[in-house]
């Protein structure tokens, strides 16, 4: 289970992104997010953005249309 | 600036990217919000220089006419701005299109101008006003937005430029 949720449910571009990175500087290391989105940009938007941050995709699914991430903070 | 943004590399060492802001319209204020706040969640220290009518993106509302000269005057109610009447630059349509424009995005979810704004400065994105562009429409600090960073001109834009790695004009 993640430390915190992000409810980015119906929040288009870049909205996701900047959720989840606002939520992320209030994290210790190795404590983790998870993110609700519904914008299809953010298949590729978070992914690329957690990758470049250097923190880690623990989980990406899909339930009920809507998107799950949970990115660790490294 | 970039240690506030919620990345872990801020510091001297932050990434900067630097965006020209030279287009009152609201097809071009909307990208460069959305790239300056994204570029401030990859912990990026962005700064945006707005420029001629870049500027009347930054126009507190309610302000009317500005300015001393005849022209400015005419000009400041031509070219009215403030976050939000901004133009479209194609199918305008005396404001037909950007209200239905303005309509789809709220009812679709996209964050406004104003949204964006207070989000770019949380976010502590600078926002620089042209200092040359507030004296040739004679705008003065008090008419444009709060929380704005000094004016400045095209020697710091340069400066700040040199050391980005990211530069966008649009």
């Amino acid at each position: 289970m993640a430390d915190v949720t992000v409810d980015a449910r119906n929040l288009q571009c870049p909205m996701p992104v900047l959720k989840i990175s606002q939520a992320m500087k209030d994290l210790s290391p190795g404590q983790s997010v998870e993110l609700v989105a519904t914008d299809r940009g953010a298949l590729s938007d978070i992914p690329a953005w957690a990758s470049d941050m250097g923190y880690s995709l623990k989980e990406q699914f899909e339930r009920d249309g809507e998107f799950h991430f949970v990115v660790e903070k490294s | 600036m970039a240690d506030e943004t919620g990345a872990d590399r801020g510091g001297a060492g932050a990434d900067k990217m630097v965006i020209i802001a030279a287009s009152g319209d609201l097809d071009k204020a909307w990208p460069v919000l959305i790239l300056a706040t994204t570029g401030a969640a990859y912990g990026m220290e962005v700064t945006v220089f707005f420029t001629f009518w870049g500027l009347l993106v930054l126009k507190k509302p309610g302000v009317g006419i500005t300015g001393s000269d005849w022209r400015q005057k005419m000009l400041s109610v031509m070219a009215k701005g403030t976050p939000d009447h901004l133009p479209l630059s194609r199918l305008n349509f005396a404001g037909m299109g950007p209200w239905m424009m303005k309509g789809l995005a709220d009812d679709k979810n996209v964050a406004s101008i104003q949204e964006l704004l207070g989000l770019a400065r949380d976010m502590g994105v600078k926002l620089w006003p042209c200092q040359m562009t507030m004296d040739l429409m004679g705008l003065t600090e008090d008419d444009l937005i709060d929380g704005l960073d000094e004016p400045a001109g095209a020697g710091s834009a340069i400066s700040l430029m040199k050391e980005a790695s990211i530069e966008l004009f649009i």
